[in-house]
């Protein structure tokens, strides 16, 4: 600062620094101001103090409160999980079933099911377990392995195909390829086809019907409405894992891709399947 | 420390700039001693014949003596005012804070299944009830709306009357009163109150101190006691409040506003208008030529005297001014406003009672200090001071019998209208219409629905596709009902209700709680051959039989490209 400049008009001596011939007065800052200020200061050096705060070499000081985030992040988790702790004990002692049947049990468990959903189902059965091609659309009416509550459970606990679960649910479907000739598969798949739509080959449905009768009814029943025993497909109705038509079910009897779903039961416990087959059945499709 | 200068500007002067004055007269200024007030008062019995008492008063933020910025805040004794305006602002002082301590012990009946609180904002169950009126989160658009309107209405109040919100009835001013009400009860008028504070510390003083202390702290805390009735049922959280139940939140809510109300009122008072608060600035924006702001009218007060025969007899002019400081001695600002029109000023119009006392006594016209447009002051000043080309020369104004001359102009209410007034008004009354309207026509029974995006739309085994629907009734109103929820449109579809008996169909009723939101999740399903491209719009209706409300939402309906 050059020699001090006092401003004409306030009598007020300014910093020294012009712009355009404005001069900045040089008055304090309000004291309560100023007071507030210092008052921040001693109150920072206090709270490194009370909370943790200074870096040391390989850590840092833990402050004398014992304050840290990620205790509390674990008292808010048991505080959670204590809120939660009479509905859990709930879903574990009553049948899926009653869950169901009591209405705030259900929502509890549909919330419940719908978050482990989405961290463990959607990879296959897609965010709103619409499913893919040889993932099945868990919303539907459909349901290869049975779509009551209980059945849901079954299936989620033990999985399907999943060999090192001796209680999995089974079924292989024989590759025909090798049991019947070309023409058969061709014979079958359109009769396959016709019995849920229309067919391009009218002709082969007459022998296809035969070449069901021989090869399938024992699995797919007289009528072809499937046998959810056995897990296998009602083959009447407009839903097809592999794909509808006669050339995607001809592929699929001359060689059958059959899906694997892992067993649940002992990574999630059986609370959480009970909560996710509750999820699953309230889709829209449960029986 | 640098700062830019923001407190200590001068004074808005309005008159100043708007016209010269008399040459500021400062021989007074250095003879307000102590001990000075008995020849005074000799000299003015003897003189002027009257039992106008001089005030020892000096403004303590009188432009003429303002501090630097460090200067300790000057303590202000604001003397007892009587006079119309004063009888005003007790009445204003009672109703603004009979409104505020009892509003939340008024019941309104609403049924048993709404509280009875005719004003209570029941911020746990989200609702926000107003005698007849309630609303919900959604309808907060009303309470905006009537934000807009207290401001538009300021914009109106202060281009007409100036701070009559300052003055009258901000919770600042209003609390203030209350708490001098307070001091002057136990420590007396302005010349006690000025002798305890300059003695020394006597039992009596500690006494008087500690009493006014305790009373303000005991209004601060039915201050902030009151506020949290608002927030709950009164007559149970009052129980709770003294038995210790009560949440923690409230006992935190009346220790934070007793200690605001108690520094506020009791310790800084002017210093939050002069230094806190925003709104003087904005309302100083606000004024122009046509506003009433409290005005000393100087064209008729100058050359003040306090001796003025002496003065007459020497042959100089004399205003009507005799410089009793009287106005000061009741300034609860602690200005002059002879000083003119300033930022401090708060527009109480209580120097204009205690001015009218002294010219009622003295015989001569009211209103030395008035309210008056800036406007009106300057045609008169023109008047006073031969079109600028002298100081002030009270004879101007008169005619020789010594009455006001017909040039002098005065206020008459026709002046405040002018078309800024009626574009407010517009305004103010087109927003107020307008939500008026809204709230008459509201629906009180109301249908949201949400279309399920994930999937869009599911094939089930018979062909048939299926969407899903969140819909969620909302009764707002505090009694329960059977609503009646209808499809309309959508050929051949038909609905069902996750986790009810509900037969599938094309229409349902469902009982909804009152005063609260169902949620239903809804399976709409059309057979393949029903359906008429990927995307079919339909009406959701919802109707209450009983009073013929209804509501609709048009919802769409999904389906693959190719259905079977």
């Amino acid at each position: 600062m050059s020699d001090e400049h006092i401003d004409e008009i306030s009598g007020v001596s300014t910093t020294g620094h012009e712009w355009d011939g404005i001069r900045e007065l040089n008055n304090p800052l309000p004291r309560w101001w100023v007071i507030t200020f210092y008052i921040t200061i001693v109150w920072a050096i206090g709270y490194t103090i009370a909370y943790p705060a200074w870096p040391l070499l390989h850590s840092a000081t833990k402050g004398l409160l014992g304050y840290s985030s990620r205790n509390e992040v674990r008292n808010e988790l048991t505080a959670a999980e204590a809120a939660k702790g009479k509905y859990i004990s709930a879903v574990a002692s009553k049948s899926v079933s009653e869950i169901a049947a009591d209405d705030g049990l259900r929502e509890f468990a549909i919330a419940a099911g719908g978050a482990a959903f989405k961290v463990n189902c959607v990879q296959c059965h897609g965010s709103g377990a619409q499913g893919s091609k040889g993932f099945p659309n868990l919303n539907d009416d459909d349901w290869l392995w049975g779509g009551k509550a209980e059945q849901i459970q079954q299936t989620i606990t033990h999985g399907i195909r999943f060999a090192s679960d001796p209680d999995t649910r089974l079924s292989e479907m024989p590759a025909f390829g090798d049991i019947i000739t070309a023409d058969q598969i061709a014979q079958v798949g359109t009769y396959v086809a016709s019995l849920s739509g229309k067919v391009q080959h009218a002709g082969l449905v007459e022998p296809g019907a035969k070449v069901f009768a021989e090869n399938c009814v024992a699995c797919h029943g007289d009528n072809a409405k499937g046998n959810k025993e056995l897990g296998a497909p009602d083959l009447t109705d407009a839903i097809w894992l592999y794909g509808s038509g006669e050339t995607a079910i001809a592929t699929q009897v001359r060689a059958p891709k059959q899906g694997v779903m892992p067993a649940w039961g002992a990574r999630l416990g059986e609370t959480k399947v009970k909560e996710l087959a509750v999820y699953i059945h309230s889709l829209g499709g449960g029986e | 420390m640098p700062g830019l200068d923001l407190y200590s500007a001068p004074a808005i002067d309005l008159h100043q700039r708007a016209c010269p004055r008399p040459a500021p007269r400062l021989a007074y200024a250095g003879s307000l001693g102590m001990g000075r007030l008995s020849p005074a008062r000799v000299e003015m019995h003897v003189l002027d014949n009257t039992q106008v008492e001089r005030l020892e008063a000096e403004a303590v933020n009188s432009a003429k003596v303002r501090q630097p910025m460090y200067a300790a805040r000057k303590k202000i004794f604001p003397k007892r005012a009587t006079g119309n305006f004063r009888r005003f602002k007790w009445l204003v002082m009672a109703i603004t804070l009979g409104i505020y301590y009892l509003t939340p012990w008024l019941r309104w009946d609403r049924g048993p299944f709404a509280p009875d609180q005719a004003v209570l904002l029941d911020l746990a169950n989200r609702r926000f009830y107003f005698f007849f009126i309630e609303i919900w989160p959604q309808e907060f658009y009303y309470v905006a709306g009537l934000l807009i309107m207290a401001g538009v209405g300021l914009f109106l109040i202060t281009s007409t009357i100036g701070r009559a919100w300052c003055g009258y009835t901000c919770p600042q001013t209003v609390w203030v009163d209350l708490f001098l009400v307070v001091e002057r009860a136990i420590e007396g008028d302005r010349n006690a109150r000025m002798k305890l504070d300059a003695g020394p510390w006597t039992a009596r003083k500690l006494a008087l101190r500690a009493s006014k202390h305790a009373i303000w702290l005991g209004i601060g805390a039915a201050t902030g006691g009151a506020w949290i009735f608002y927030f709950a049922d009164a007559p149970t959280l009052v129980g709770e409040l003294f038995t210790g139940t009560a949440a923690p939140v409230a006992y935190i809510t009346v220790a934070v506003l007793t200690a605001t109300t108690y520094t506020f009122g009791g310790l800084m008072r002017e210093q939050v208008c002069t230094y806190m608060c925003p709104w003087p600035r904005i309302q100083a924006a606000m004024l122009d030529e046509s506003s009433l702001t409290v005005t000393y009218n100087d064209w008729r007060g100058e050359p003040r005297s306090r001796h003025a025969k002496k003065v007459q007899a020497a042959g100089q002019s004399v205003g009507d001014c005799v410089d009793c400081n009287a106005c000061v001695a009741v300034c609860p600002m602690g200005i002059d406003i002879r000083d003119g029109q300033q930022l401090e000023c708060i527009t109480c119009a209580l120097c204009i009672d205690a001015c009218d006392g002294v010219m009622g006594k003295l015989g001569r016209e009211r209103g030395l200090i008035s309210y008056a447009t800036l406007s009106d002051y300057n045609a008169n000043m023109m008047l006073a001071t031969a079109g600028g080309s002298s100081s002030v020369n009270p004879s101007l104004v008169r005619t020789a019998d010594g009455l006001f001359s017909d040039k002098v102009a005065h206020f008459h209410v026709s002046k405040i209208f002018r078309p800024r007034t009626y574009v407010y008004m517009g305004l103010w009354s087109l927003i107020g219409l307008g939500l008026l309207y809204s709230l008459l026509t509201r629906d009180r029974l109301q249908v949201n629905v949400l279309h399920d995006r994930n999937p869009q739309f599911v094939t089930l085994s018979d062909g048939s596709i299926r969407n899903g629907y969140t819909v969620k009734l909302l009764n707002m109103i505090p009694e329960p009902r059977i609503i009646v929820v209808t499809m309309q449109g959508l050929q051949g579809g038909e609905m069902s209700v996750v986790g009810d008996d509900i037969k599938a169909g094309r229409s349902f009723a469902i009982p909804v709680e009152p005063d609260r939101l169902k949620m239903l999740k809804v399976f709409v399903r059309q057979p393949a051959d029903q359906i008429r491209g990927a995307a079919q719009t339909f009406t959701f209706r919802v109707e209450d039989k009983s009073s013929f409300e209804a509501d609709e939402y048009t919802a769409t309906f999904n389906a693959p490209e190719i259905a079977r």
